[in-house]
């Protein structure tokens, strides 16, 4: 079967001879659940524009679906969660015009939703727990709960790859546990492959099926069980 | 006061201006390109004083250096982040630059240029106001057929350019839109307060509003009312409807600006 991600020798430099990424070899089966861990500017980020076709390597090869990344032709097979997302504009958007922009995608790009398409707005809503703040201004929520909006925004448009970027970032330890179980719940549920991308794995450790450890190459790939004891600590990576 | 033509011709102009200028202006705003334009304005300057020396149109000469200024802003900010600032300078300099030396070479440096400059409302034609309803018509169409994809670039632009939706397609759109109601709005209130009527009654409707729809309705609740009102005390206390329009719509700000704080926004 044709792996969801597969980079092959990828290296990659913002400026001639500073490598970022090197080397790189990732291999991902549709309904993988992957942590792409490592530290602050050891090129995660990269790797992951990389992945989604916003950045092409300088040298190797990167495929999505089999396709060049940067010029896959099915994006609408693509959820992302940006880094600290955070809503445009000072408009009060409410949660549902944040997960209906979701879908925009998936669904035709003129004039109003389709009932179908509102159907899945409010199946995204309701699978993340904000039902019954579907109409409210999205800054009136809590970072966790606004995280969770910008995840069912990801899943509005019916992903089989869903892209998070450091999804925990300024969210309490709480909210990160509860967006890590909630994250394990769409995987089982949805069957949708998850590359979770963070400087840190911590409360999605025990949810993953495979870790993949990023210091401008790739120093592990495995199950968490397999690190080293020394490894859990995040802060080893930067050695 | 609707006895007299001009006066029914300039509230009509008045209103088509009024929903269009905020309707657009709401996408600039929440992109945090409120001075854009502004930008266009300039540009649209320096078509009207092309338009006066080459001896054709001078709305029709603004309405294309307009297209043409707002189409070079977005492609100039797409191409870079903190150069997308410097070019909207470029384009605000370059504009009022060329329309001085033009005009002056046009030998036009007189009281005609005022009614671009600060409008002119009172002197609208049934020529004029077909013009301006029917491009209006479009605009207002556009917007309404493009409102989930405009709305889904404001919230995420990187997100929905991860999932494929066209994102230069629909700035470029903007930027067009944004053109034509520069070009259109000179007649109501003129080129230096043209962006005004675009921002003033989004940031008046943000204030108060309830969810991104509901600031965009309002908005053009709030612009529409703002260029009748204007008008309507403007004929009464004798004073330049283009300004009292827009002093309308900052007056509207301020008591959204409080109404929003007593709220807690």
């Amino acid at each position: 079967m044709t792996p969801v991600v597969e980079l092959a020798g990828v290296a990659f430099a913002y400026r001639p001879g500073q490598r970022v990424l090197e080397d790189v070899d990732l291999r991902v089966e549709e309904g993988e659940f992957v942590a792409v861990a490592g530290p602050n500017g050891g090129g995660k980020t990269t790797l992951m524009r990389i992945v989604l076709g916003l950045e092409r390597p300088a040298s190797g090869q990167a495929l999505l679906f089999g396709e060049p990344a940067h010029r896959f032709s099915k994006r609408r097979l693509l959820g992302y969660l940006a880094q600290r997302s955070e809503l445009g504009g000072d408009a009060p958007a409410t949660v549902r015009e944040v997960v209906s922009a979701g879908r925009l995608a998936a669904a035709r790009l003129l004039g109003p939703m389709r009932s179908r398409d509102r159907e899945v707005v409010s199946e995204a809503i309701a699978r993340v727990g904000l039902g019954s703040v579907a109409d409210a201004p999205l800054t009136t929520l809590s970072g966790g709960m606004q995280q969770r909006a910008f995840i069912a925004k990801a899943l509005a448009g019916e992903p089989a790859l869903l892209v998070l970027d450091e999804p925990t970032t300024g969210v309490d330890t709480e909210s990160q546990e509860s967006l890590a179980a909630l994250l394990d719940r769409l995987h089982s549920d949805l069957g949708v492959t998850i590359l979770y991308v963070s400087h840190e794995f911590g409360a999605v450790e025990r949810f993953v099926g495979r870790l993949v450890l990023v210091r401008r190459t790739i120093v592990f790939d495995g199950p968490p069980s397999d690190l080293p004891g020394v490894w859990h600590d995040p802060s080893h990576v930067h050695a | 006061m609707l006895e007299s033509e001009f006066m029914r011709l300039a509230l009509g102009a008045g209103a088509v201006v009024g929903l269009l200028a905020p309707a657009v202006g709401f996408f600039l705003v929440q992109r945090g390109q409120s001075l854009v334009g502004d930008g266009i304005g300039h540009v649209a300057f320096a078509g009207v004083a092309a338009g006066i020396l080459l001896d054709v149109s001078p709305i029709l000469a603004a309405l294309v250096a307009a297209v043409l200024g707002g189409v070079a802003i977005e492609v100039l900010r797409a191409r870079g982040g903190a150069a997308g600032d410097q070019a909207l300078a470029l384009v605000f300099y370059t504009g009022i630059a060329a329309g001085v030396v033009l005009v002056s070479s046009a030998g036009a440096l007189n009281v005609d240029l005022f009614q671009y400059l600060f409008g002119s409302i009172l002197t609208v034609t049934s020529g004029d106001l077909v013009v301006i309803a029917t491009l209006g018509a479009v605009g207002l169409a556009t917007i309404g057929l493009l409102y989930r994809s405009l709305a889904a670039v404001v919230i995420d632009e990187e997100g929905a350019r991860v999932a494929g939706v066209p994102i230069e397609a629909l700035n470029i759109t903007v930027a067009t839109l944004a053109a034509v109601t520069v070009a259109l709005s000179m007649r109501v209130v003129g080129i230096l307060l043209v962006a005004a009527l675009m921002v003033l009654p989004v940031s008046a409707a943000s204030r108060v509003a309830w969810s991104m729809r509901s600031t965009l309705l309002l908005a053009m609740a709030i612009g529409i009312g703002s260029a009748l009102v204007g008008l309507t005390v403007s004929y009464y206390a004798d004073l330049p409807p283009g300004g009292t329009i827009v002093l309308v719509a900052a007056a509207t700000f301020g008591m959204a600006a409080v109404a929003g704080a007593l709220r807690g926004r």
